[in-house]
């Protein structure tokens, strides 16, 4: 039984490989990449042997606590991350708790990051091998310690999909627990600032961690190299002792959610509330409009981009420090990645799509409805972020130019994204999935269409760009002046032409637009 | 539930079939989807599409409604060319594809409306159509729910509703009863019947040989992608039932004497 899920699992993973050559190059692309990290952990494990054991001790207590504690929040962050174990499929097979529970944690070994995990973790012997006895250690421990990272990780996600019974649950834990990752690069920053002021910090931390579950495991080979055995058994106990704990925790939330499929709480509402379908025209163009708005603010894919904005600007706040730096330009980056955001709308549609083509709308009512509706918020937002930065700093007499530059890509880059959008499909998470969630088939092609889109709308918006330079080489404000109605000039007749071309693209291809994202389920 | 009109589709010829589609063939990769399919739907008739699955009725009824491009073939309605002339063709027919989603974060009343208004109608006989179709499929205190929260019976009939707003010439049903409890299929069956004495088609694709045969006035027999009978109900079936019929056409059954050991006793 064990190894039929094992097998089961093999089987998804070679199948998932079969879709498209695309994306194969892709999972070969990230396999290499996977595999150049394990050759660089596992080259510095070995040369790491040659250190203090303090320094060994640091390092792989920390290394390994942060291991265990991403194997934790990542399936938090990504809720329906490699669900294709999902207990709940095993329903209807009366599978013996302990044999499912072994298949899974084997199951859960079977990929990218157990591979890494375990390999990185039994790398951790060659570090110690001039200490014999702590080799040994090493290798249980390390071997423990990769079983209660991928039992933790079950348990984290057992323990939400019990939660996630409610739609409106899922919607927005999806969008919460990833506000921690954003500032994932602040906290780390913070960490090796600490590292760099203080010298003890790193092996203070360590301390810290050792008594903890996340770190004891890790720690225990290094007591016995330093002839301490009764210290790293207390530690190994502390490890062991949680990963029984987790399976007793595990085995009984499984046991629990085998019995108790998911129940859908819904609000029954009566008729009368047509939201924005009230307020923009009653065009196709303007219907277009309000559901894409409606969808901005009610679907999780497309409202966690609007979440992150505000908090685009307290990074950019942080990372260039009140004097200015990237901060003054927090209106045009924010312009930029929103104009690109609509640029995959249609893949955002999956199937739904189908209603827009049965029900005949032109190209240009599509492609302006979907614009109108960004424009609806990026422009105030836009504007907001552009005055708001330099009011702060200051700097108040930049204001023409980067007006200019904010329009000038906000609007070039909707019109850029009106053609794109009409033009390439590729695979991003379906309706009603995690928006951080990466489909099965993030191929080359996403990469390729993204990369080349940047370039092109950076190009597009070059007069913009050149101008801005040329005003803050000379600070002559002529050129500042120049940028603003360069800015909307040019972003004006980028967008119409977008608008227009788009919609002849659309109208001769909707079907192959259909047929293209029904093929991503 | 308005009855199909003709002042705002001047485009339909008078005299045409509702429906007519002629030679029409589909491949994917190595597999033949639809082989050739001729349909003639006569205006004013409730026309069934049976056949077993996977027997390219979807591909079929997808490539007659401008939904999938054909790789041979013509589809008229009423006499307009659906693939030369989409916009006006489209004006004239309303879909209920199957295995497609909706736009399922927008309500049910939304989403009706959304439909109308991407057809270009005036927002007035929008809301004034939503409200009573909501009420003719029991959908009323339902109205402000979000579709993603409905049951799949429920979708089914907010998707039939959505297709009705316009009040097309032809409608086009991709299996409109699945999950749909009986009283809600009756009330179906009850405004189809209406909308086709009122000069209306329809044409409904189905699995429920007994469904048809009552409902429907002619039926097409179609498997492996090619159409094995048409004609009237009683062309077809002959003395037969139209199921006895249709599994004499279509074969594949099985005589139950393999699973000997699924006896209990």
């Amino acid at each position: 039984m064990v190894a039929d899920l094992l097998r089961l699992k093999l089987v998804l993973l070679r199948n998932s490989f079969k879709r498209s050559t695309a994306q194969l190059i892709g999972v070969i692309l990230g396999a290499l990449y996977g595999l150049g990290i394990l050759g660089a952990v596992v080259v510095g494990l070995v040369l790491l042997g040659t250190a203090d054991i303090e320094l060994i001790r640091t390092i792989l207590v920390i290394g390994g606590s942060a291991t265990v504690l991403g194997w934790i929040i990542i399936p938090i962050a990504a809720t329906g991350i490699d669900m294709t174990l999902d207990p709940a499929r095993f329903v209807t097979f009366a599978i013996p708790m302990r044999q499912l529970l072994t298949g899974l944690v084997l199951g859960g070994l079977v990929g990218v990051p157990g591979v890494v995990t375990l390999v990185a973790s039994l790398a951790q012997v060659l570090t110690w091998i001039r200490y014999p006895a702590a080799a040994v250690t090493a290798l249980v421990c390390g071997l423990v310690a990769v079983l209660l990272c991928v039992v933790a990780s079950r348990l984290v996600t057992t323990a939400v999909s019990s939660m996630t019974g409610s739609r409106r649950f899922k919607d927005v834990n999806g969008i919460v627990a990833f506000i921690p990752l954003i500032f994932l690069g602040p906290i780390i920053g913070g960490v090796t600032a600490g590292f760099q002021n203080s010298p003890g910090f790193a092996a203070s931390l360590a301390d810290v961690l050792a008594w903890t579950p996340l770190g004891a495991l890790w720690a225990a080979p290094a007591d016995v190299a330093a002839g301490n055995a009764g210290l790293a058994v207390v530690r190994f106990l502390i490890g062991g002792m949680t990963l029984v704990l987790f399976l007793v925790l595990w085995s009984r939330s499984l046991g629990h959610a085998l019995v108790t499929p998911p129940y859908n709480a819904v609000t029954k509402r009566g008729a009368g509330h047509l939201g924005w379908f009230g307020r923009f025209p009653a065009t196709p163009a303007g219907a277009v409009g309000a559901r894409a708005l409606t969808y901005w603010l009610r679907d999780p894919r497309y409202s966690a981009s609007l979440v992150i904005i505000p908090f685009l600007a307290v990074l950019l706040y942080f990372s260039g420090g009140a004097s200015g730096g990237a901060f003054i330009f927090l209106g045009p980056i924010t312009a930029f990645l929103l104009a690109w955001s609509i640029s995959a709308d249609i893949s955002y549609d999956n199937t739904a799509f189908s209603l827009h083509v049965s029900t005949g709308v032109s190209g240009r009512d599509d492609r302006l409805g979907r614009a109108g509706a960004l424009l609806v918020f990026a422009v105030p937002v836009a504007l907001v972020f552009t005055v708001l930065p330099l009011l702060i700093t200051g700097q108040a007499e930049d204001l023409p130019v980067m007006l200019g530059l904010s329009t000038g890509l906000l609007l070039t880059g909707a019109g850029l994204s009106s053609i794109v959008s009409a033009r390439y499909t590729y695979n991003v998470p379906l309706p009603g999935e995690s928006a951080f969630k990466t489909p099965p088939g993030t191929n080359f092609l996403m990469f390729a269409v993204q990369f080349i889109g940047w370039l092109v709308m950076l190009l597009l918006a070059l007069p913009e760009i050149i101008l801005t330079i040329v005003y803050f080489v000379t600070g002559d404000a002529l050129f500042g002046w120049l940028t603003l109605l360069v800015g909307v000039v040019l972003g004006v007749i980028f967008l119409v032409v977008g608008i227009r071309v788009g919609g002849r693209w659309y109208d001769r291809r909707a079907p192959e637009l259909l047929l293209a994202v029904s093929g991503n389920r | 539930m308005p009855p199909p009109s003709d002042e705002n589709n001047p485009q339909a010829r008078a005299g045409a079939a509702a429906l007519s589609v002629r030679g029409l063939a589909k491949r994917f990769g190595e597999k033949i989807a639809v082989n050739g399919v001729s349909l003639e739907v006569p205006p004013g008739s409730f026309y069934g599409l049976v056949g077993p699955n996977g027997a390219g009725k979807t591909t079929t009824l997808s490539m007659a409604t401008g939904l999938l491009r054909p790789d041979y073939g013509q589809v008229l309605v009423h006499g307009v060319d659906v693939w030369a002339q989409p916009l006006e063709a489209k004006k004239l027919m309303g879909i209920l594809p199957d295995g497609v989603r909706l736009f399922d974060r927008l309500t049910g009343e939304q989403l009706v409306t959304y439909a109308g208004l991407l057809r270009g109608m005036d927002r007035d006989t929008v809301v004034e159509r939503t409200g009573d179709l909501l009420r003719a499929l029991d959908l009323t205190n339902d109205a402000g729910t979000l579709v993603v929260d409905y049951s799949a019976g429920m979708t089914k009939k907010i998707a039939l509703a959505s297709a009705l707003i316009h009040a097309p010439k032809l409608l086009v049903l991709d299996e409109p009863f699945e999950s749909v409890d009986p009283v809600s299929a009756a009330n179906i069956r009850d405004i189809l019947t209406g909308y086709v004495r009122s000069g209306g088609s329809v044409i409904v694709s189905s699995h429920v040989m007994d469904l048809v045969q009552r409902m429907c006035d002619h039926v097409a027999v179609i498997a492996g992608g090619a159409v094995l009978a048409a004609g009237t109900i009683d062309e077809v079936r002959g003395d037969a039932t139209l199921e006895d019929r249709f599994v004499e056409l279509v074969g594949g059954r099985s005589t139950s004497e393999g699973l000997s050991w699924l006896r209990t006793s």
